[in-house]
């Protein structure tokens, strides 16, 4: 295999032929993106003053007390403009898109989240969007479907499949193979063929970088533990990869255990997938034996995926990071809790890692941080039809 | 010289349909038929979960089979019948993933012995080709690769020298399904490719009528038409004269 854009033995460029030419075209734009000062001056301008960078890393006091364990640090990624960390890589991607003189983007969205960022960035940068996202999906999380039509994009329902994340990226795949001259497919997560994972774990990367400022004014030293849910892995990868190298804090990526161990009532790829091709990329996935690739469950549909970025699936086999997983059960009482005890309603997403922070056993003195990448009003709706 | 490059020793007519679709035996006759009726080389599609690079058409064969519990160990089993009766060049069009799962060098064993000739993964660039590459040539199966009118030159330079068998050239940017018009551009196309190959080149994506496979036979040395014979075999699902249905549908595209 080629090095181009691999972790270890994981990631590459698993694609048809036609999307090869714009693929190289990327990453030919991002390379000179990265050498531009004025790209980065652009960018940091957004995220201070658009997006309002830096977001603040809170001391959960009463949660702390709660659990009587170390001290909880929560990285408000919720009070992004958008309510959610992909803000981050989508002002990265339109700027680019800009740059690279496409009038057009697509994009796929689980949650909506993504959607709603990429929307949002088409708006302010006056580019059209589409957005693919599964029935399923769209049932879950109607506000955030009619906020991307507020914001001028278009919502494409897509019924194939499961109806969820992996149908949408099929879809906007298809898409962006038969636009391929026009369109700049705004990928959501650390996933898909070489650029992407750099790239937007690039992007995503400023959470991490923000955080070891925060707690080093706070605390005077660096977090013993981190937390953050692993869907593609957008929000983990950002808040660990500053810290890959301080190898004495403990790292930790939660997936979306579901209804079960069962294959196919959760999300978990480390426990119950092998590595395997989808969606451009060799990572681990979720897939029967004879490799197709098998539905999955989540409680959030932003878990709601059977891959995982290919920066995690060496980040797993070399042990640096442990993935667990939290189930649907567990991620709704973090949710409760954290409304209760520090009235922040918190994604489904990050009720998981929030639910995992809780089980680690620390002493008073140690520090943990807690990726919050995303604010619940998408899924208020949810959790009313699923707790009343 | 391989089955697959013989069979270009006139222009040829390469149908595609998805294994198991409707079923694995009719897939059996609907071979056979096609092959009495003048097809050069058959692709057999190992239907996958997630065919990115297939129109609605496919999409819902692929549906069916999977639905039907087709694997691929059922594919190369079916391979073995249809060896059994005919020698008719067969090509297996899958996605990486179903091949990588089988394992590579079990799949070049078994599909070798099974009397499959080539194999074509839609979403494996030749970056990623080995060890694909050297494990099938090695097992004496051709590795046909895609080339699209998006390939830079420096890319069909590496394509063609990667590729044994043929060249597949798509049509068009864009996923599989009929059109009404090949692209304006597909002459130059091909022409630029011809500089980059000595292998006999078809042309894949968008052909459902005998007029473009026609036109397509002026510029290449193959058409190969898969949605167009997917939705016929779709039309007749469920009735007794499928396969004599699909076959004159064939053997109209080939006249």
């Amino acid at each position: 295999m080629s090095t181009k854009g691999h972790f270890g033995n994981y990631g590459g460029q698993f694609v048809p032929e036609t999307l090869m030419h714009p693929i190289e075209e990327l990453e030919a734009a991002y390379d000179a993106a990265q050498r531009d000062p004025a790209f980065h001056a652009r960018l940091d301008d957004l995220l201070r003053n658009y997006s309002g960078r830096p977001t603040p890393l809170y001391f959960a006091e009463r949660l702390t007390r709660e659990w009587g364990g170390g001290k909880i640090y929560l990285k408000r990624e919720d009070l992004n403009h958008t309510g959610a960390h992909k803000i981050n890589h989508c002002l990265g991607q339109g700027l680019l898109a800009v740059r690279m003189g496409k009038k057009r983007v697509i994009a796929e969205t689980g949650a909506g989240q993504h959607g709603v960022a990429s929307a949002t960035v088409c708006a302010l940068l006056g580019l059209e969007c589409d957005v693919y996202m599964g029935e399923e999906d769209i049932r879950r999380q109607e506000l955030n479907v009619f906020r991307m039509k507020l914001l001028g994009a278009r919502v494409i329902p897509v019924s194939s499949g499961s109806k969820t994340l992996k149908d949408s990226i099929n879809e906007a795949m298809r898409d962006w193979v038969t636009n391929v001259r026009t369109t700049y497919y705004m990928l959501g997560s650390v996933l898909g063929p070489h650029p992407y994972p750099t790239m937007v774990r690039d992007f995503q990367s400023v959470i991490g970088r923000e955080v070891r400022v925060q707690i080093i004014e706070k605390e005077g030293r660096l977090p013993d533990v981190l937390v953050a849910c692993v869907g593609g892995g957008s929000n983990s990868i950002g808040l660990f990869y500053d810290f890959v190298q301080d190898t004495q804090i403990r790292m930790i990526g939660v997936e979306a255990g579901g209804r079960g161990p069962k294959l196919g009532d959760h999300a978990a790829r480390f426990a119950g997938g092998r590595p395997g091709v989808l969606h451009g990329t060799y990572s681990y996935i979720l897939q029967d034996a004879d490799g197709q690739v098998v539905p999955t469950h989540s409680v959030s549909a932003g878990l709601d995926y059977p891959a995982v970025g290919p920066e995690h699936a060496t980040l797993h086999d070399t042990g640096r990071v442990t993935y667990t997983s939290i189930d649907d059960t567990e991620a709704l009482a973090a949710f409760n809790e954290l409304c209760r005890l520090e009235g922040i309603i918190p994604a489904l997403e990050s009720a998981h890692a929030v639910a995992q922070a809780k089980k680690l056993k620390l002493s008073p003195d140690q520090i943990v941080v807690v990726n919050l990448s995303g604010r619940g009003d998408k899924d208020v709706a949810e959790v009313m039809r699923l707790i009343g | 010289m391989t089955r697959i490059e013989k069979a270009f020793a006139r222009k040829a007519f390469i149908p595609y349909i998805t294994a198991g679709d409707p079923s694995l035996e009719i897939t059996c006759d609907l071979v056979l038929a096609m092959a009495a009726a003048g097809a050069d080389v058959i692709e057999l599609g190992v239907p996958f979960s997630d065919p990115i690079a297939d129109g609605p058409v496919i999409q819902r064969a692929t549906e069916r089979a999977l639905n039907h519990g087709v694997t691929l160990p059922k594919v190369l089993q079916l391979a073995k019948e249809i060896r059994k009766q005919s020698q008719v060049p067969l090509l297996l069009f899958s996605y990486f993933n179903p091949l990588l799962s089988y394992g590579l060098e079990r799949l070049a064993r078994d599909a070798g012995e099974a009397g499959i000739d080539g194999v074509l993964a839609s979403d494996l660039t030749v970056e990623e080709s080995e060890p694909y590459r050297s494990i099938m040539q090695g097992a004496g199966l051709d590795t046909i690769f895609l080339v699209a009118p998006t390939s830079s030159p420096d890319r069909l330079r590496k394509i063609a020298s990667a590729s044994t068998g043929f060249l597949y050239a798509v049509s068009r940017t864009g996923v599989t399904g009929e059109q009404l018009e090949l692209a304006a551009d597909l002459k130059e196309f091909l022409g630029t490719l011809r500089t980059y190959t000595q292998l006999p080149i078809a042309v894949g994506f968008g052909i459902s009528t005998p007029e473009q496979v026609r036109a397509v036979w002026q510029e290449a040395d193959g058409a190969i038409v898969g949605s167009a014979i997917v939705k016929e075999i779709e039309k007749h699902i469920g009735k007794r004269d499928l396969v004599d249905r699909v076959a004159a549908f064939s053997k109209w595209l080939r006249a």
